[in-house]
């Protein structure tokens, strides 16, 4: 592929990251994050990371932290639940978070097994100190990157960007 | 008591270091790291022999979470030298970071496990490495390139001269059940995180 294929608001989302300063990508492989994940890869001033679970990507983002840098990590919202214990490194710590999450078992989900964790996303992640925030559309994107980075590398906080099934297509089954 | 049988086939020496000898002898010069120390031995031991020092962020929960804040520290300051110490039920709690740490592959990272078979903040139970599981195979088996095993006061020269030089090594350090070094130590993290990054990159 070449570095533009994809969806316009994926690049504009990485380019956005990049200009904040974001040096370490963290993923476990997933569709809804492949413009990230292969720009991630092409990138010679990013450490491309992927993970075995998604809570190794907590602590490897607390990890840039002590040393000075910044990191995201994208997951889709299964993995959200594997974090739990994890965010208690973040919350406990004090420790700048910014995490994107492609949603599943929501708008449009054609496969059962994915509604328990997807239907749970945003509850974990506020009961454990993250601040949810949510794009719907394609023009959603940009602010809301732009506006939880802000918040978890300027502030400190912790913040995790929702993107819908709306946004990305629900997989087929 | 009952008690749980070996993985039929294992074989492995006895421990027989004291681990409150044994660390101090293979890190000599503690200050000179970056730490990150897992919960609880190392974290305790780590402390004790820097004063609770702010090169150290030693854990007092988040389990598992220990090597790949290493990783992430290594990442992010490739001219330091950044050690990741921990204890086996640590380890295996996320032991698939070994592979995420291989891939990365950061020459100024290195991994020391400090292994006495039990799980010694719960009850002294025996971990999976008592009863047979080696971690120097697994590391290995991950793709870690140098992967060091500690069983003598002999076997830690060679340990040693592994940390002082470059690339990503994995030790193995085995010692027998029994108490760390332990100093009191701040168990507030975000005091350590502040005092960590104050030390480190000058924050105010």
């Amino acid at each position: 592929m070449t570095t533009q294929d994809g969806p316009a608001w994926a690049h504009a989302m990485y380019d956005a990251l990049r200009a904040q300063g974001v040096t370490q990508i963290a993923y476990v492989p997933d569709a809804g994050h492949r413009v990230m994940i292969d720009r991630s890869l092409a990138d010679p001033e990013v450490h491309s990371i992927p993970l075995t679970t998604e809570e190794e990507g907590v602590a490897l983002l607390a990890g840039a932290d002590l040393g000075g840098a910044r990191g995201v990590l994208l997951m889709q919202s299964s993995g959200v639940g594997n974090c739990i214990n994890m965010l208690s490194l973040t919350n406990g710590a004090r420790f700048p978070l910014l995490t994107i999450v492609s949603m599943r078992g929501d708008f449009g989900e054609g496969n059962p097994w994915q509604f328990p964790m997807g239907r749970a996303t945003q509850t974990v992640l506020e009961a454990m100190g993250v601040i949810v925030l949510r794009a719907e559309a394609p023009e959603d994107v940009l602010p809301t990157i732009q506006a939880a980075s802000t918040m978890a590398f300027q502030s400190g906080e912790a913040v995790a960007v929702l993107l819908s099934q709306r946004l990305l297509g629900a997989k087929k089954f | 008591m009952a008690q749980l049988k070996r993985i039929p086939g294992t074989n492995q020496p006895a421990a027989t270091l004291d681990r409150r000898d044994a660390v101090p002898a293979l890190i000599e010069r503690p200050h000179d790291w970056l730490v990150v120390a897992g919960l609880a031995g190392t974290a305790q031991e780590l402390c004790a022999m820097t004063d609770d020092g702010p090169n150290v962020f030693g854990l007092g929960g988040a389990m598992g979470a220990g090597p790949m804040m290493a990783l992430g520290l290594a990442l992010s300051q490739p001219n330091r030298k950044v050690l990741g110490i921990t204890g086996d039920g640590e380890l295996l709690m996320n032991v698939g970071a070994l592979a995420a740490i291989a891939l990365q592959c950061p020459p100024n990272l290195k991994l020391v496990c400090v292994d006495n078979g039990h799980y010694g903040e719960t009850g002294n139970q025996d971990s999976h490495t008592g009863l047979g599981v080696a971690l120097d195979r697994v590391a290995a088996g991950f793709g870690i390139p140098t992967v060091h095993t500690i069983n003598t006061m002999a076997d830690i020269e060679e340990g040693k001269r592994i940390l002082a030089a470059p690339g990503l090594a994995f030790i193995l350090l085995r010692v027998k059940d029994g108490p760390a070094l332990k100093k009191p130590r701040s168990l507030r993290p975000h005091v350590v995180r502040d005092r960590f990054r104050a030390a480190l990159l000058g924050e105010k």
